[in-house]
């Protein structure tokens, strides 16, 4: 019996685990094909159980994903490849089986799911929503930040009306408020546990569920060793959706991608997450093991260039820059292939489809004659930063822009950033003249794009760009409903703006990419790119 | 008599570690917060602002001047409390014991390895030099020290599992299957011993095999090499000379005359490789995902993890000392004349 086969035949508790010896996870002798555990590898690390913990890495979302349940979640949608993704646009229930929207748009008061408990037994309460959500907005960090995008700011907005009946009240109407509930943070944990664990020093028990989740969800976690491995049991009670195909979970974490991709290939484990574009697009060919790979969504991998660096200053020089970049051979050698281009689109905004193509492509003589009419028609010198966590892309994409600007006499030196340092460079501070960034948006509309990275001050506009339209243009949509008719004006003068002063030259889009054991489906792409255990189940 | 002067001498060379450990505990204090980079940023997440930001940093107690900081470190470490390690989410002190002894296992058995090749080999080229054996010990030597460790694992890999598939998936200490044994020393190997559960024992043993090997690869070379010449040194001393011409056979005078003096230089070097594979560790136990300690204090300084890096510091520093004092203690035992110095 190899070994590869041996893993196929574990079955698992069909037979409780207190039957089993001590030191062995599986029965060695189970022979049953009903392939109930699978096997995940990633490169991250889990350091904590708990999303709103401060210091939660964003590989320990997938926790809040797949043991926790939110009041809504997202429906699902076919992509255009016939793989699955989640449905930004139509919201269903999770926790609350129903609810209502008041006239004015400002109430949101939903339905607790009948019958629906904890892991210990409990039943959810609207008490154990408020509690929770209280948490979110009161503990700081990203768990307040993205509680705010969707005007959720203040414990006195949730009401617990009765054990099934709770309400949101918005200080105004906002189309980000339902969806912002069904991105991972504001998970309904059970506030009884969570309170007996509590102390003065840390009411919202936060040392207690760092380790030990307590929620509702589908996979209790039966097994932390941190830094190690995380093991999802099913939770066989689970009300809010349909009973997931594995009964075990294990996601090991393996540091070195040729050690995973060996895995993945060698058909050792089941799925691999998140992998680089070249071992997507030569795994894709292999027997034996699938890929699929989407495009993620609101995300654009751009160059910026900072306007507080002098020469940037003038827009015919960013425009320059625009037209100096080898889009095709970046995309060729560093994306290889795998994304949508982002270059080479139509001179009007015809659609708000976001991203989308800019108007411009590789055209050195447009580029040397719009230097030329500026101050700096012979050349400058700039240092061109990178994240060296995004080497994969970000290294082979600044040589080749690199070399795109020598051609019209710009010289950059390319600067290598630590990951730790990036963040307090290039989004805190502000500071690096010329830097590939990689901003992608949870929540998918155009306006919470360009929130982030178009206003001055915000995270993601590493580059100083400050204009009043824009601004303007941004705080009236951000809470607007799509369908208001002077939304999609207001989202096309933006993308113009947006691509005339091109302080972000965009890239192309890039892809989540997972690689599984031919025999798996049920995958589901999602915007926090995490891996949704739930919906996975063996052909 | 001579007990007494070694355990006084003992003490001494642990009290002259103090002093070091401290300076090492200052220095280490201050290169961590030089640092470029701001942690507070880094683990206030993905979309934080500077609110969220500043709390973070009140949270972490880096709001506090740099002395302050120093005396809360300090104070903290006396009670034993070496902080809590945001990158993983653990305390430092969890960290170490588990992590230490992950990478001693390896460590120690790759040691193990390399010496039972590596000493006989050498000592064989000393005696045989210019024959197959010596170039043997000289392609092995040249080989381990010029072969990279993280080249080496994924050669191995590559063909022991990717190919022929006889080792075992490399995903770390044990196979999914397995539960690790209930700890005792940390070492799966020897736990599983005490626990009695052989198929547990084979399954951990199976999992170090080959970056048990690619470490062995590595600490070989220095070990022969350094056995090769001293033994050679030896051989034509002097006192081997006479040893020959009064008429002992040929092993005594080996055995008792030449390697139990060319031994000395051997445990130095050994004393060093054991320090220099604890640092070529990361790279081994990063292919082989092994979750030792080496990997964990790379990704800490990585994110400026400062209670990371200062344990692993302060450990390192700690088992250096009593690995020194470890070796001059293995001097005294085969060269008389060390004890008599005083």
């Amino acid at each position: 019996m190899n070994r590869r086969n041996f893993l196929k035949g574990a079955t698992t508790l069909s037979v409780s685990a207190s039957l089993l010896p001590l030191t062995q996870l599986l029965p060695r002798a189970a022979q049953a094909a009903t392939d109930e555990t699978a096997v995940v590898v990633f490169g991250g690390t889990i350091n904590s159980l708990d999303i709103h913990r401060s210091g939660t890495n964003r590989a320990s979302y997938q926790v809040a994903i797949n043991c926790y349940d939110r009041l809504v979640s997202f429906g699902t949608k076919k992509m255009p490849d016939g793989s699955l993704s989640y449905d930004f646009n139509n919201v269903q229930p999770e926790m609350a089986e129903s609810w209502e929207i008041s006239e004015n748009g400002t109430v949101m008061t939903f339905v607790i799911r009948e019958g629906a408990t904890f892991w210990n037994g409990k039943p959810v309460t609207a008490q154990d929503v408020k509690w929770s959500l209280d948490r979110a907005v009161s503990l700081g960090g990203f768990p307040t930040v993205q509680m705010r995008a969707g005007r959720l700011e203040s414990p006195d907005q949730f009401k617990a009306l009765d054990d099934r009946t709770f309400q949101i009240t918005l200080p105004f109407p906002s189309k980000l408020a339902l969806p912002d509930l069904a991105t991972p943070i504001p998970i309904i944990i059970n506030s009884e546990v969570a309170k007996a664990n509590a102390s003065p020093d840390d009411p919202w028990a936060t040392e207690y569920l760092h380790r030990n989740p307590a929620g509702s969800g589908a996979f209790k976690v039966s097994r932390w060793n941190a830094g190690e491995q995380l093991v999802y049991e099913r939770n066989d009670d689970w009300a809010c959706g349909p009973q997931p195909g594995y009964q075990r979970v294990i996601l090991r974490e393996v540091p070195a991608q040729s050690t995973r991709r060996a895995l993945i290939e060698r058909g050792s484990v089941t799925a691999s997450q998140n992998i680089p574009n070249k071992d997507a697009k030569e795994l894709a060919e292999k027997d034996g093991v699938k890929v699929i790979t989407t495009p993620i969504e609101n995300c654009i991998y751009s160059l910026c260039t900072n306007l507080d660096f002098e020469p940037f200053k003038d827009k015919r020089v960013r425009q320059a820059i625009a037209w100096s970049i080898p889009y095709e051979s970046i995309f060729e050698q560093a994306a290889y292939g795998q994304g949508m281009p982002m270059w080479g689109g139509s001179n009007e905004v015809t659609s708000i489809a976001w991203p989308q193509k800019s108007p411009y492509e590789e055209n050195l003589e447009k580029a040397r004659a719009l230097l030329a009419q500026t101050d700096y028609k012979d050349g400058f010198e700039v240092p061109l930063s990178f994240n060296l966590s995004v080497a994969d892309w970000a290294e082979p994409t600044a040589l080749l822009i690199q070399q795109g600007l020598a051609k019209i006499g710009v010289t950059a030196t390319i600067e290598k950033i630590p990951g730790a340092n990036w963040r307090t460079i290039a989004l805190v501070e502000k500071k690096l003249p010329l830097h590939l960034e990689n901003f992608g948006g949870w929540l998918n509309t155009p306006d919470y794009y360009f929130f982030w990275a178009y206003i001055k001050g915000n995270l993601f506009n590493s580059y100083n760009y400050d204009d009043p339209e824009m601004t303007g243009l941004i705080e009236k949509t951000l809470d607007m409903e799509v369908t208001d008719p002077a939304y999609a004006p207001s989202v096309t003068r933006m993308i113009e703006l947006a691509f005339e002063d091109i302080p972000r030259i965009p890239l192309w889009q890039p892809t989540l990419n997972v690689a599984f054991k031919e025999d798996v489906d049920g995958y589901e792409y999602w915007f926090h790119r995490q891996l949704d255990i739930r919906p996975l189940k063996p052909a | 008599m001579s007990l007494g002067v070694k355990s006084r001498r003992v003490l001494n060379r642990l009290l002259q570690a103090v002093p070091t450990i401290f300076g090492i505990l200052v220095v280490c204090f201050l290169l961590t917060r030089a640092l470029p980079g701001d942690p507070a940023a880094y683990f206030a997440g993905d979309m934080a602002d500077e609110a969220s930001i500043e709390q973070v940093r009140e949270n972490l107690g880096l709001n506090q001047s740099m002395p302050m900081q120093f005396v809360g470190y300090v104070s903290d470490l006396a009670q034993g409390d070496l902080g809590v390690a945001i990158s993983t989410g653990q305390t430092v002190t969890q960290e170490l014991a588990k992590r230490l002894p992950a990478s001693l296992e390896l460590t120690l058995a790759a040691l193990l390895l390399s010496l039972v090749i590596a000493i006989p080999l050498g000592v064989l080229a000393a005696t045989r030099p210019n024959t197959w054996v010596d170039h043997l010990c000289r392609f092995l030597v040249t080989a381990g020290v010029s072969l990279p460790t993280f080249f080496t694992g994924l050669a191995l890999l590559y063909v022991f599992y990717y190919l022929l598939g006889w080792a075992p998936p490399p995903i770390g200490r044990l196979d999914m299957m397995f539960l690790p044994p209930e700890t005792v020393t940390g070492f799966y190997t020897i736990d599983s011993l005490i626990a009695g559960d052989w198929a547990l024992f084979k399954a951990s043993l199976a999992q170090m095999a080959l970056p048990v090997i690619t470490l062995a690869l590595f600490t070989l070379a220095p070990i022969a090499r350094m056995t090769r010449a001293a033994m050679l040194q030896t051989l034509a001393s002097d006192y081997v000379r006479t040893a020959r011409a009064a008429g002992l056979s040929g092993r005594r005078v080996l055995v008792t005359y030449a390697f139990r003096n060319a031994l000395l230089p051997v445990v130095t070097t050994l004393g060093m490789v054991f320090s220099f594979v604890l640092g070529a560790n990361v790279l081994v136990e990063k292919v082989f995902a092994w979750p030792g300690i080496g990997s964990f204090a790379v990704e800490a300084l990585v994110v400026s993890d400062y209670a990371a890096v200062q344990g692993f510091v302060l450990s390192m520093a700690l088992l250096f000392v009593s690995l020194n004092l470890l070796i001059d203690l293995a001097y005294t035992l085969i060269d008389p004349r060390v004890s008599e110095e005083e």
